[in-house]
């Protein structure tokens, strides 16, 4: 059985790669899908910890997860049509209206 | 009795039939008020007819009311031919500190009828009822129909008011009413400025009399303490004071002595008064512009009633009169020296209106002259008998512009004698009556004032200057007014050709008033007929109640009775003078007509003097008129620059320059503190606020920088959780 360390580490890579894209990345669907590798990263390392610990809970959190990422890409997308439809634009650094 | 009755009707509901007129005094002013208040508010609605129904029907009843209450009166014995009538108490003030003590001083409104008002009250509303008639036909073609009526019915009221009055100040009341009054009617034709500027005139002269009017009213309550002329006729006079009364007990008890310098100060302030009211010099100047009124105006208010109110409020307040000797000299004076100025007027005036006019001032002269002798009664006679032939000759004057069309100049009439003969008959009757001729109303009354003048040169030398003006002035009398009949009704017609062809004699509405006063012209002075063989003349009999004053030790005016051929005497001497008037205008407007210009031809200064009036006018426009006039440009000017200069403009600038300072404060400390307490905080929070960008990767960053301190600060744990997994 693999040591449960490669798991984390593959799970802290997509977080930092997640994270690093939510960040920098201007257009929206690629934060969208940055977001998505974040949850997924998360899913990883529950379904480790399941495994690890014989504990069937964190597949079944992994389960709803998947759900809800599906729900908040959905959401997500709609709003960025939504937005696109008022601004015609769907780049971050262009979405400032709640500025101080 | 007498008094028991009428206190019965006064205090009780019922009324004892002998006395009706008397209790239903009030009436006869009311009748008239009700009068002028129909026309006052529902004039304009009403039909002539209406007019002529309320108004005419009006005076006709105070005139029936009148006659009813002195024919009751002349019942009694003369000394109880007095009767009181006081409504309610009107001013009372209460206690008031006066030469007699402290008194309580009221002022009733409240009617007197002795025997001085009694004549007062008939002259007024019979000839002001002729006149009410002859206005109907007068006015017929006029506009403000209802108006003129309604001015003239609130004349009676007011007129009839200052006769009735039981004291000084409701006297007054009636006095100004009657000022107003002429001022209303002077002015009748408002739009001619003529017209408008006389009324003015009149109004401002009488003003300046009732200056003095005032001041001796005011003199006459704070030294008697009342206003009342008499409590006799009251019911129960006790409780009562009144002048005469309270002057009789201040001379019994020697509190004054006659010939006191007050009662010549009261006196004299009163006719100060007198003098407005009645047109003497010199406040004369009102009456003859006052001839721009309508012609009935004339008659009733300039002739006959209104001007003669200064004389009967002398005879009222002649016991104040009697106990001054100078008063009396200054009333006799100005009288006779009226009396020869005006009819010098007279004689060279053009309009037959202005003519009267002076006339009128002149006979005013006359009765005050006849006063100022001490002749009270004798100057009422004058009064009564002038009142009928002067609205006469007025109603006269007025029949004849009304049948030229409006032409008051008698250079342009003439021979007007058969062609109206209905008012040029009564005409010649009034202008006999004026002159004096013997058997008329005027030769009595004149040739009583002549003699009682004369009489009382026996005493003093000095009254021979007034008999003599006197007598000149009645032949001047006779001579202008025969003038003024040859040349209206004698001689060539100078009538335009246009407008004789409209000649026309006045309605029957106007000539039957001028054959009524025709009558009582000439039988007015039959009252004093017994004069002629020495006996007292039943007029003055009939008066003396009301004239007879206070009783003094010393100085009483007493008339000695001349004997029969003096009075012959004086009667021819009048009558020569008269004579010689009459036959002076004879020959010089009638006979030959060319002679009195080559007179004044002669003498063109006198006559330039003449007919510009002794140039008083101008002299008054001088001296006061336009001083006056200076004096308010002064003000004018003063209010203008100063008073609305500095002091409104002046507070108009302070108010903005303190505005100013207010707004520059609002806006920049009160403000200027609101605005810094809102700017702090911004102020204080703009390092916070950074934070708050708006776009949305920056508050990743922070998270994940949350994250990263998070982990930081337990990596202890983290630690021992990742050694624990091996």
């Amino acid at each position: 059985m693999m040591p449960i360390g490669h798991y984390l580490f593959l799970s802290l890579a997509l977080l930092l790669i997640g994270a690093v894209g939510v960040i920098t990345r201007r257009n929206v669907i690629i934060v969208l899908m940055s977001i998505e590798l974040i949850l997924n990263a998360v899913n990883i390392n529950l379904v480790a910890f399941s495994r690890f610990y014989g504990d069937v809970a964190g597949q079944v959190f992994a389960l709803f997860i998947i759900a809800d990422a599906a729900a908040e890409a959905a959401v997500g997308l709609g709003i960025m049509i939504a937005f696109f439809r008022n601004r015609e634009t769907v780049l971050a650094d262009e979405m400032d209206l709640l500025k101080w | 009795m007498v008094m028991q009755r009428c206190q019965f009707a006064l205090g009780g509901a019922l009324v004892s039939a002998p006395d009706f007129f008397l209790t239903h005094l009030w009436l006869i002013p009311l009748f008239p008020l009700i009068g002028a208040a129909a026309m006052f508010f529902f004039g304009r609605r009403m039909s002539k007819e209406a007019v002529n129904l309320f108004c005419v029907g009006s005076v006709f009843l105070s005139f029936l009311f009148a006659l009813g209450a002195v024919l009751t009166l002349f019942w009694l014995p003369s000394d109880q031919r007095f009767y009181q009538q006081i409504l309610y108490q009107w001013v009372t003030p209460g206690a008031m500190p006066t030469a007699a003590g402290m008194v309580n001083f009221v002022a009733d409104w409240g009617y007197l009828l002795d025997p001085l008002s009694c004549v007062m009250v008939l002259v007024v509303t019979f000839v002001g009822f002729l006149i009410h008639v002859y206005s109907i036909g007068y006015m017929a073609h006029e506009g403000g129909y209802y108006r003129f009526f309604g001015y003239l019915n609130l004349f009676m009221f007011s007129m009839l008011t200052l006769i009735l009055a039981n004291n000084l100040l409701m006297l007054f009341v009636g006095w100004e009413g009657v000022g107003l009054c002429s001022y209303l009617l002077i002015g009748f034709y408002f739009l001619k400025k003529s017209a408008a500027d006389a009324g003015k005139k009149a109004f401002i002269v009488n003003r300046i009399g009732d200056t003095g009017f005032v001041l001796g009213l005011l003199l006459v309550s704070a030294t008697f303490g009342t206003v009342r002329f008499t409590t006799q006729g009251l019911s129960d006079p006790s409780g009562f004071t009144g002048i005469v009364q309270t002057l009789g007990t201040m001379m019994a008890q020697h509190q004054f002595a006659y010939g006191a310098p007050i009662f010549t100060a009261m006196a004299l302030l009163l006719f100060v008064g007198a003098t407005g009211k009645s047109a003497q010099i010199p406040l004369y100047v009102w009456l003859p512009d006052a001839m721009e009124g309508p012609t009935p105006v004339s008659a009733l208010i300039h002739a006959a009633t209104m001007v003669t109110a200064g004389v009967y409020m002398v005879a009222r307040m002649s016991a104040i009169y009697q106990l001054s000797p100078v008063a009396m000299d200054v009333v006799a004076i100005i009288g006779a020296t009226t009396a020869i100025f005006a009819a010098t007027m007279a004689v060279v005036q053009t309009d037959i209106k202005k003519v009267l006019a002076y006339s009128t001032v002149s006979q005013l002269g006359y009765m005050f002259l006849a006063l100022g002798v001490g002749a009270f009664a004798s100057g009422v006679f004058h009064l009564m008998t002038h009142a009928f032939f002067k609205a006469l000759l007025f109603l006269g004057a007025g029949s004849v512009i009304h049948s030229l069309s409006g032409e008051q100049d008698i250079r342009k009439m003439g021979g007007l004698l058969n062609t109206i003969p209905a008012t040029s008959r009564p005409f010649w009757i009034a202008t006999l009556a004026i002159a004096g001729v013997p058997g008329l109303s005027g030769f009595f009354s004149k040739d009583e004032i002549l003699g009682h003048a004369f009489n009382r040169i026996a005493m003093l030398d000095r009254y021979l200057g007034l008999w003599v003006v006197g007598l000149i002035t009645a032949g001047l009398t006779a001579f202008y007014m025969f003038r003024l009949l040859f040349e209206v009704f004698y001689g060539r017609s100078r009538v335009p050709v246009e407008v004789e062809g409209h000649i026309h004699e006045s309605p029957k509405s106007m000539t039957i008033p001028l054959w009524i006063l025709a009558f009582f012209s000439i039988v007015s002075g039959w009252l004093a007929l017994p004069v002629l063989w020495g006996e007292e003349s039943p007029f003055e009999k009939f008066l003396e109640p009301s004239l007879r004053g206070v009783e003094t030790d010393t100085g009483r005016i007493v008339f000695a009775h001349h004997g029969l051929l003096v009075e012959l005497v004086l009667m021819g001497s009048s009558v020569v003078f008269a004579g010689l008037g009459i036959y002076l205008a004879y020959k010089f407007y009638l006979e030959n007509p060319k002679l009195h210009t080559r007179v004044s031809a002669a003498w063109p200064r006198l006559h330039s003097l003449l007919v510009h009036k002794y140039y008083v006018d101008e002299i008054y426009d001088a001296l006061f008129v336009n001083r006056v006039k200076d004096l308010s440009t002064a003000l004018g000017l003063f209010d203008a620059n100063v008073i609305d200069g500095v002091g409104v403009d002046g507070a108009g600038w302070l108010a903005r320059l303190l505005s100013r300072i207010s707004i520059w404060w609002d806006k920049w400390v009160v403000d200027g503190l609101v605005n810094f307490l809102g700017w702090l905080p911004k102020f204080l929070s703009m390092p916070v606020r950074m934070f708050q960008t708006g776009v949305f990767s920056t508050y990743a960053v922070f998270i994940l920088i949350g994250l990263a301190v998070l982990l930081g600060y337990y990596s202890h744990h983290v630690q021992v959780f990742v050694r624990n997994l091996h």
